[in-house]
């Protein structure tokens, strides 16, 4: 890592002057990254009513849900689901939670609020992208939604979009048609807006870092959104024009993804030459390091929160920094396990298990360095922490699960069963909105000059963190004894004994759902009724904190702050008594602290 | 409220194994010559997975429950060894015995896909649509009549798009809904997808590969007891995905003659 640390560039724009460019088309990476706070947040209830939705079916397949045939009148007749339309609320329920909950809020909005703040920074080095990024991002989320209110509805073909299925249109089923073509259109211009942000992210760690903020002075979030943004630039790189070409096969003939002589409704489909693998490649090649974009930025918070909390370093922060990287270099050496049985070649199926196996390592030391960091710790125990702590327990959960993935011959019994849906939600979804419940929680106070309610969050962590137990845990069992995922109803002998604890699961849902209505609660009546912030309400090292709660819009009031420490100064013994000591103070532990 | 923690997390460890050990859910019971080793393989890693799992979740909630009510002056201490210890026990630990359990369960790969089908293995050919399997038997011949995807009808009935017209091998081709297979006889199963992405899963045969439309592949198997399976879809393929489903009846050899026969007369 270098020890130089470049000036940090000039201001890049004014204060705002009207309530436009203050409050819709901002330049300010604080609003920007409110503004994709405020977007997954529309996006998070939005994916948890269609699981709902979902889960009652599943549980009570013939149930009238009210209300229900009116959002769709052909999808739910009489308030009950059909098939397709079950089809059609999953797809959007995955699609909605991967691209605009996990991806939007760990990474892009604490990532543009904090980023900046962190290195010492004014703004991004390139606000206008940066406002556009976010622009091109909702309006990927208005095209996706458009999907609903289409005559056909959303597509069915689920949030991997297999080819053909989701390449010859209309005859494929409800939704493949224009409803197949808005989710592309969708996926292509979130792309463009995640590669904007990722340019932005990359250049403002290594331009926009300010005196003394040398790389290894980093907080390890910066590092993690910095990682996250490598990984973005080149799978979102890749999924893009995947895209472009499966709206081609729609739109102008083409057959990227459609191979000859294939027939539905006795009719030949005038496609020919495509290969279906070729869609799995490339969605796959985004779709692995997508896991990772979802999760890094979490594992980046979660450590920031306990190095606060536990008032001591990690044990070795590049233990962890190092297992960051580790996870991206090699997420895209392991998309293949996700074909183990699609008919690609079977010796390549092994070459992608041994690098699968292989996360295992630097999954296990990041693990490792957190829980051997607690020990001799001193643990504070606040909504915060308690999530970071949470966030633990379910990526140990999520991961261990992954150990039978890896392996092709176990993935023969396992391969589409719900143990993969209780593995990725376990690790993917839980896990990382753990990471952003604990983010939330930690920064509000800074975001909004105003403090949460504890005893509200800590009531809303236990039942989440119990409920969401009792959900994806009995996952793994379905998919044990063989209970394929994305069916509608589960009709065939040997999963009809299973019906019972999908039931269980479909209660745990609505519970651990109606959980969250304190979150929201909490959310929107503290942001306005909710004590006044003090400038450093955790007593944190980092830059964030030397300024005022919420910060002015040029952060640092136009002085540039200068580093001399790492962020890692807890638990030290100083002159004034405190055990912390600031990134930006010049004073001297009299005693460091442990880790390296 | 820590050593509350604490102890949810030990519950929820301990819960979550309670349904493992006493094998609550499991699959269906393996009727296959090679089915056993990915059961022993899968018991393996559970082991592996299982102890990993525990293991940190129960290290987790203790060193909350325990460091969590610190006093001010109480000094930070560090774990003895430091993070060298606990890198080498990741990747000693953990890394290599997984990667060695991955070594091991390579044999289980191999036996199903390294190895090819016997001379003598029975060639039955399964055709893939939304949302139904159909099976075919080469007859007496001995040979498959070419598929012609032009041809397909299935107001005719006409299911694999055979020309028996002019192409003498299909005419004597046995087509059915049910897939019947005699007991203790190696399958060769020849996939063929007729629109999109489907999968032949059998968890009681421990066999699960998907359909590929514009490639075909194959698989080869041996049942070893005579019963009534399920073959579902497990490829996302449309609206009738859930309700894709065939039977594998294994039957005696006897008992399979006598209906190849039933089956030649009615085509």
């Amino acid at each position: 890592m270098s020890q130089t640390s470049p000036a940090p560039a000039a201001t890049h724009h004014g204060p705002p002057t009207t309530f436009i460019s203050k409050h819709v088309f901002s330049l300010d990476h604080k609003v920007i990254g409110k503004q994709y706070y405020a977007l997954a947040f529309v996006a998070v209830i939005t994916g948890m009513v269609l699981s709902w939705l979902m889960r009652i079916h599943l549980g009570w397949t013939n149930a009238a849900i009210p209300g229900l045939q009116v959002l769709s009148p052909n999808g739910a007749p009489g308030g009950v689901m059909t098939p397709e339309y079950y089809l059609q609320l999953m797809t959007m329920h995955a699609t909605i939670m991967v691209f605009f909950v996990l991806t939007t809020a760990p990474f892009a909005a604490f990532g543009n609020y904090f980023l900046p703040i962190q290195v010492g920074a004014e703004d991004m080095p390139f606000p206008h992208f940066n406002m556009m990024s976010f622009w091109t991002t909702f309006t990927a989320f208005l095209v996706l939604i458009a999907a609903f209110f289409v005559s056909e509805g959303p597509p069915l073909a689920g949030w991997t979009a297999y080819a053909p299925l989701s390449a010859i249109g209309k005859a494929a089923g409800p939704g493949e048609g224009t409803g197949q073509v808005l989710w592309a259109a969708s996926i292509g211009i979130f792309c463009i807006g995640q590669l904007l942000g990722a340019l932005n992210f990359i250049s403002t760690v290594l331009d926009m870092r300010t005196k003394g903020m040398t790389l290894s002075r980093l907080p390890v979030t910066c590092w993690a959104w910095f990682i996250t943004s490598c990984m973005g630039l080149t799978a979102f790189a890749v999924l893009m024009p995947a895209t472009i070409l499966l709206i081609l096969d729609h739109v102008a003939g083409t057959s990227f993804f459609v191979p000859s002589g294939l027939v539905i409704n006795d009719q030949l489909i005038p496609h020919s030459g495509g290969s279906t693998l070729l869609w799995q490649h490339l969605f796959w090649f985004f779709g692995h390091p997508e896991v990772y974009i979802a999760i890094v930025p979490g594992m980046g918070i979660v450590t920031h929160v306990l190095i606060t909390n536990m008032r001591r370093p990690m044990l070795s922060i590049k233990a962890i920094l190092y297992s960051m990287w580790a996870l991206a270099f090699l997420s895209y050496m392991v998309y293949g396990h996700h074909m183990f049985v699609s008919g690609m070649n079977p010796f390549s199926s092994l070459a992608f298990s041994f690098p699968t196996l292989m996360i295992t390592i630097p999954s296990t030391v990041v693990v490792l360095i957190w829980i051997g960091s607690l020990y001799g710790s001193k643990l504070r125990i606040n909504s915060a922490s308690l999530f970071a702590l949470g966030f633990i327990s379910m990526f140990v959960s999520g991961g261990v699960s992954g150990f039978f993935l890896a392996q092709p011959s176990i993935d023969i019994m396992l391969h589409a069963t719900y143990f993969v849906v209780g593995h990725f939600h376990m690790v993917m979804g839980v896990a990382a909105m753990f990471g952003i419940f604990a983010g939330t929680y930690f920064w509000f106070p800074k975001m909004t000059g105003h403090m949460m309610n504890e005893t509200l969050g800590k009531v809303h962590f236990w039942l989440t963190f119990v409920g969401t137990y009792c959900i994806f845990m009995p996952f793994h069992y379905l998919g044990w004894a063989g209970n394929v995922r994305r069916y509608a109803a589960f009709s065939d002998d040997y999963m009809k004994p299973l019906v019972p604890l999908h039931q269980f699961i479909t209660i745990a849902a609505l519970f651990t759902g109606a959980a969250q209505l304190i979150f929201i609660y909490n959310l929107i009546h503290s942001r306005f009724k909710g004590p006044a912030a003090p400038a450093n309400p955790w007593e944190g090292t980092s830059l964030e904190w030397i300024m005022p709660s919420p910060p002015p819009w040029n952060n640092f009031g136009g002085k540039d702050p200068v580093v001399y420490h790492d962020a890692d100064q807890f638990g030290v013994k100083t002159a004034s008594g405190a055990d912390y000591i600031m990134q930006n103070s010049p004073e001297q532990a009299l005693e460091p602290s442990g880790g390296d | 409220m820590a050593k509350l923690l604490a102890l949810t997390i030990i519950v929820i460890a301990i819960l979550s194994a309670i349904p493992v050990v006493m094998h609550t859910w499991e699959p269906p019971a393996d009727v296959s010559t090679h089915g056993h080793m990915i059961d022993a393989q899968m018991a393996d890693t559970m082991i592996e997975a299982g102890v990993s799992f525990l293991a940190a979740q129960i290290i987790l909630a203790f060193f909350i429950w325990k460091f969590s009510g610190s006093r001010p002056e109480d000094k930070v201490k560090t774990f003895p060894g430091g993070a060298k210890g606990l890198v080498l026990a990741a990747i000693v630990l953990v890394g290599a015995e997984v990667l060695a359990l991955g070594a091991f369960g390579t044999k289980a790969w191999a036996t199903v896909y390294f190895t090819p089908p016997a001379a003598d293995s029975m060639p039955i050919q399964v055709q893939a649509g939304q949302f139904a399997f159909y099976f075919r038997y080469p007859g007496p011949d001995g040979k498959f009549g070419q598929i012609h995807p032009e041809l397909i009808n299935e107001g005719t009935q006409n299911l694999f798009g055979l020309d028996p017209e002019h192409d003498v091998e299909s005419r004597d081709d046995v087509v059915t809904a049910e897939m019947a297979i005699p007991v203790n006889k190696e399958i060769h199963l020849l996939m063929h997808a007729k629109d999109v992405s489907h999968s032949f899963y059998v968890p009681a045969l421990r066999v699960h590969q998907d359909f590929v439309p514009g490639l075909d592949l194959s698989l080869h198997f041996t049942a070893t007891k005579v019963g009534k399976y399920e073959i579902v879809c497990s490829q996302l393929c449309g609206l009738g995905h859930y309700s894709m489903r065939a039977y594998l009846n294994v039957m005696s050899a006897q008992d399979f003659d006598d209906w190849m026969k039933k089956q030649q007369a009615a085509q």
